[in-house]
């Protein structure tokens, strides 16, 4: 039998990719859509006191202007989380449609609907908006101070969520004699997804419901958020998601889709389009959480922990989006990695006046590893140890299980990748050639590790459906509520599924548009999910659908069930290997038999109730151009255990992509605001250093294949994990090179400017 | 007929079409709209990202930034031009799909097109040269590897050097 998990299949819409037929969220919007403009605060923090529309109302084209007098009141909350049947783990509901108490510049506060999108932009000049302006706070730490500014009711301290936890005794275990102590600040800063396609959607009525076309992660939450936001049933609300032009966390929100479909019901169920600009989508969609964590580790000489506390501050801008979720992820992977007995834990969440922080690629741990892996190479260094082989003295040993989450790290695959690593970018010959070097240009070699859940359970429900329908030729389609987004879901799913059947892979046919009217209930793309997930529920669906099939072959083939399978599209009798009829003659019979007429299909919903450690690690070799303040990066490998590869080139090109951000994480990206105004100064792809096809080496991605026994195909997280640890790798790079470690990402030059004249190297 | 509006006439993939156009259009919105050309992106509309790039009279323009009134006379292709008369891929597209240069699909489109004009130059370039060719284009996905392998595989297997 021809296994296809484990082989580098083409992707299923590669070809409609390349030829440009893969249709869009805007492709798909017909002439008649109406276009919209929607009026952002130019002020960090205010209260709306007027909107006088009457100049722009008379713009040729204006349909109608709505502002945040008109929405209805029902606050809603954005995140795309799973509804929580328990009323306090529900996400927080503090906005509206539009919003008078605007908390950041580039809140929504009115929006023109127009024919054109000349008509639009002339009207949306010509609104103006009075603001009684009050005093606004962009620092995460100054927003807890007393007497900052309060930007939502009922935080009082602006705090959205602290939570803690307490291991052993810490202040005891800090009294041992003889003990080091290493402190640091770390600060990771506020970036954004870039996705090349902006967010947008399109809302029209049909048959009394809101039908939204949107590009989201998340279509089956989108729908209860929709419903929620405008207080409808949420069955009158219908969302569609074409292909979209990745996602990466930001489209795990419900961003424009509320006010779309309300904007629809206000124009009597015209098509109404709302189609971010670049601009827009760095400001008024989602952020990452910028996060500043002071870890102080007590330590022995002998190299082991006494004691380790953390502390984290999250600045989660103007709205709570996914909230404290994030941060409490990345603050509740700091015992793991580094097991202590004595360790103190506090996460705090944070409100303030910059864009809403959300989900993004990580979700916390990219933030949670620039600290944590900064400050083990700076324990490293207080005792004198090389980085690597104190890495393997002190992280979490093989057996090691995780109370709350049941995970177990089965392998020893933290030393299996790192010595992969070491031996890819030639780590021992250059640590040492690189250990004493005076002048202006330095070179240096770091690492970083990283653990990553894949997926979100016991937090919150892991539920999987999947539906298959037989063909009369004998292919398949193939649904499930997890989405494709870019990263390959749809081929990883179409190989678990031929495998699951018994089919070829060419004879699965993967529906990739989601359609909450047809597809299975699901909760979309985020987390690292999706084939983990997803892989439970088409196995136990396979399976339905085969033995449906056979049972039906019984009669055909006049043979006994047990002494039947289902193998490459062909009904063996097992006893001797016989093909006995093809799967397509099989299926075309019972479609149209005169005596016994059966549609197959199978449909099935399996609840996950496992989770799963995914591990990996980066190593980097950096050249730093001391007066210049400028790092170059030489070399980078990202080696992964993410378990068995369903499609190793798939694998290797997420790796890329994630390897991509993270260096951009490190070296240049950074979301600024004026201080004086709270006004974002570079939201475009000009001014924000993404990075560019010059902007880094050939990234290596290499693997370790430990299958994850939880997964039907052993797999586990690959989609964020190769974010997480380029950063802190780069950064101790250049501390090697340098002696100087750059505790504030991006590795910017004017920090390195700073740093190096505080160092004397400068 | 005001002012507003102006008739051009240009080739596009190998047909001559005439096409009135808002003389504030941008050649992204005549292919797009008009034309129904879904290949030409729109990622910034600002010249940023390379999503809208297209070939006119055989150089890459950034369409979101050439008015659509300018195209009178010219010949432009986008990436819809390149399948064969019989629906065959080009090589390029085929390179793109088997070195898994694709992933969410976005920049695709303008990354080929850069490509196309990289290959019919008939040069051989380095991977520095091509980095810096390719460089007008932003990519979230990918991290540019896997296309940086599609277009050097597919110059050298133009230029009879295939490896």
């Amino acid at each position: 039998m021809s296994k296809q998990v484990g082989q580098s299949k083409t992707r299923v819409d590669a070809f409609d990719k390349a030829t440009g037929r893969a249709k869009y969220t805007d492709d798909l919007c017909g002439k008649e859509t109406l276009v919209t403009r929607i009026i952002h605060s130019t002020v960090a923090h205010g209260l709306v006191t007027s909107i006088d529309t009457e100049e722009a109302a008379k713009v040729p084209g204006v349909v109608k202007i709505l502002t945040c007098f008109d929405v209805p009141n029902y606050p809603f909350a954005t995140a795309g989380h799973p509804w929580s049947l328990d009323p306090g783990h529900q996400d927080v509901a503090d906005r509206l449609l539009l919003n008078r108490h605007v908390r950041y510049y580039g809140d929504d506060v009115a929006v023109v609907i127009a024919e054109d999108e000349v008509a639009a932009a002339q009207a949306a000049r010509l609104v103006k908006v009075c603001y009684e302006e009050y005093p606004f706070v962009l620092d995460v730490q100054k927003a807890m101070e007393p007497g900052a500014p309060q930007i939502q009711e009922n935080y009082p301290g602006n705090v959205l969520a602290h939570s803690q936890y307490r291991y052993g005794n810490y202040e005891e275990a800090i009294q041992e004699p003889g003990l080091i102590k290493v402190e640091g600040w770390y600060d990771t800063p506020t970036v954004q997804h870039c996705h090349i396609e902006n967010h947008l959607c399109v809302a029209h009525m049909e048959a009394g419901r809101i039908v939204v076309v949107s590009s989201t992660q998340i279509p089956h939450i989108v729908r209860r958020i929709c419903g929620q936001a405008l207080g409808i049933p949420w069955g009158k609300v219908r969302l569609i998601k074409p292909y979209i032009g990745g996602g990466f966390g930001n489209k795990q929100d419900a961003l424009y889709e509320p006010l779309c479909a309300w904007l629809t019901t206000q124009v009597g169920g015209r098509a109404v389009k709302i189609d971010c600009s670049r601009e827009e989508t760095f400001v008024s969609n989602r952020v990452r959480h910028a996060i500043r964590t002071h870890i102080i580790s007590w330590v022995r000489p002998d190299g082991t922990f006494a004691a380790r506390k953390v502390e984290a501050f999250s600045n989660q801008g103007a709205y709570a989006s996914h909230g404290h979720g994030v941060n409490a992820k990345g603050v509740n992977a700091f015992p793991q990695l580094y097991p202590c007995p004595n360790v103190e834990g506090d996460a705090y969440t944070v409100y303030t006046n910059r864009p809403s922080a959300g989900a993004m690629r990580g979700y916390g741990i990219p933030q949670a590893m620039w600290a944590g892996e900064s400050h083990i190479d700076d324990v490293a260094k207080a005792l004198g140890r090389d980085p690597v082989e104190y890495r393997r003295q002190i992280v979490m040993p093989v057996g090691y299980k995780d109370g709350f989450s049941k995970n177990e790290n089965y392998f020893d695959t933290f030393n299996q990748i790192m010595d992969k690593g070491m031996k890819a970018i030639g780590y021992e010959e250059k640590r040492k050639a690189y250990a004493s070097q005076t002048g202006p240009v330095r070179r240096g070699i770091g690492m970083a590790l990283f653990w990553y859940n894949t997926a979100v359970w016991p937090i919150s429900v892991e539920t999987s459906s999947c539906r298959m329908v037989l063909n009369q030729d004998g292919s398949i389609q193939v649904q499930t509520g997890e989405t494709e987004i870019g990263q390959g879901c749809d081929t990883a799913y179409a190989q678990m599924a031929a495998d699951a059947v018994g089919i070829l892979f060419e004879n699965v046919h993967m529906v990739s548009t989601q359609d909450t009217d047809i597809t299975p209930f699901g909760t979309g793309a985020y987390a690292s999910r999706q084939t983990y997930i997803g892989g439970f529920s088409i196995r136990q669906t396979g399976q339905i659908l085969k033995e449906r099939i056979l049972n039906y072959a019984v009669e055909l083939t006049r043979q006994t069930r047990a002494n039947l399978d289902l193998i490459d599209g062909k009904i063996v009798r097992i006893s001797d290997g016989r093909e006995l009829m093809d799967l397509g003659e099989l299926a075309t019979t019972a479609l149209y038999s005169t005596t016994n007429s059966q549609h197959i299909t199978a449909e099935s919903t399996y609840q996950i109730k496992n989770n799963a450690y995914s591990f990996g690690c980066t190593f980097a070799e950096v050249e730093v151009d001391i007066p210049m303040c400028k790092v170059k990066l030489l070399n980078i490998v990202n080696v992964h255990d993410c378990g068995t590869l369903i499609n190793p080139q798939l694998a290797e090109a997420q790796v890329h992509g994630g390897m991509s951000m993270g260096i951009g994480y490190g070296l240049s990206e950074e979301l600024k605001f004026d201080e004086k105004t709270g006004k974002p100064l570079n939201n475009n792809l000009l001014d924000y250093k993404l990075s560019t096809f010059m902007d880094h080496p050939h990234l290596e991605a290499e693997f370790v294949e430990n299958a994850e026994p939880t997964s039907p195909y052993g797999t586990k997280a690959l989609g964020e994990p190769p974010a997480c640890s380029p950063a802190p790798a780069i950064r101790n790079a250049v501390l090697q090179a340098t002696g100087v470690g750059i505790d504030e990402a991006p590795l910017s030059p004017h920090r390195l400017f700073a740093a190096f004249q505080a160092a004397g190297l400068l | 007929m005001s002012k507003q509006f102006k008739l051009i006439k240009c080739n596009i993939n190998g047909k001559d079409v005439e096409q009135m156009v808002d003389v504030r259009a941008s050649l992204t919105d005549m292919l797009r709209n008009d034309f129904r050309l879904t290949s030409v992106k729109k990622g910034c509309e600002v010249g940023e990202c390379g999503a809208c790039n297209v070939i006119i009279d055989g150089e890459c323009y950034n369409s979101c930034l050439y008015l659509a009134a300018w195209a009178d006379g010219k010949h432009i292709r986008t990436l819809e031009g390149l399948m064969g008369p019989d629906g065959e891929l080009s090589d390029i597209q085929q390179a793109f799909i088997d070195e898994a240069a694709i992933q969410c699909g976005f920049c695709t489109p303008g990354f080929i097109m850069t490509a196309v004009e990289i290959l019919e130059s008939g040069k051989e370039y380095t991977d520095d040269e091509l980095r810096k060719l390719l460089s007008g284009h932003l990519c979230r996905c990918t991290g540019y590897e896997n296309i940086l392998r599609a277009v050097k595989k597919t110059m050298l297997q133009r230029l009879g050097k295939a490896q």
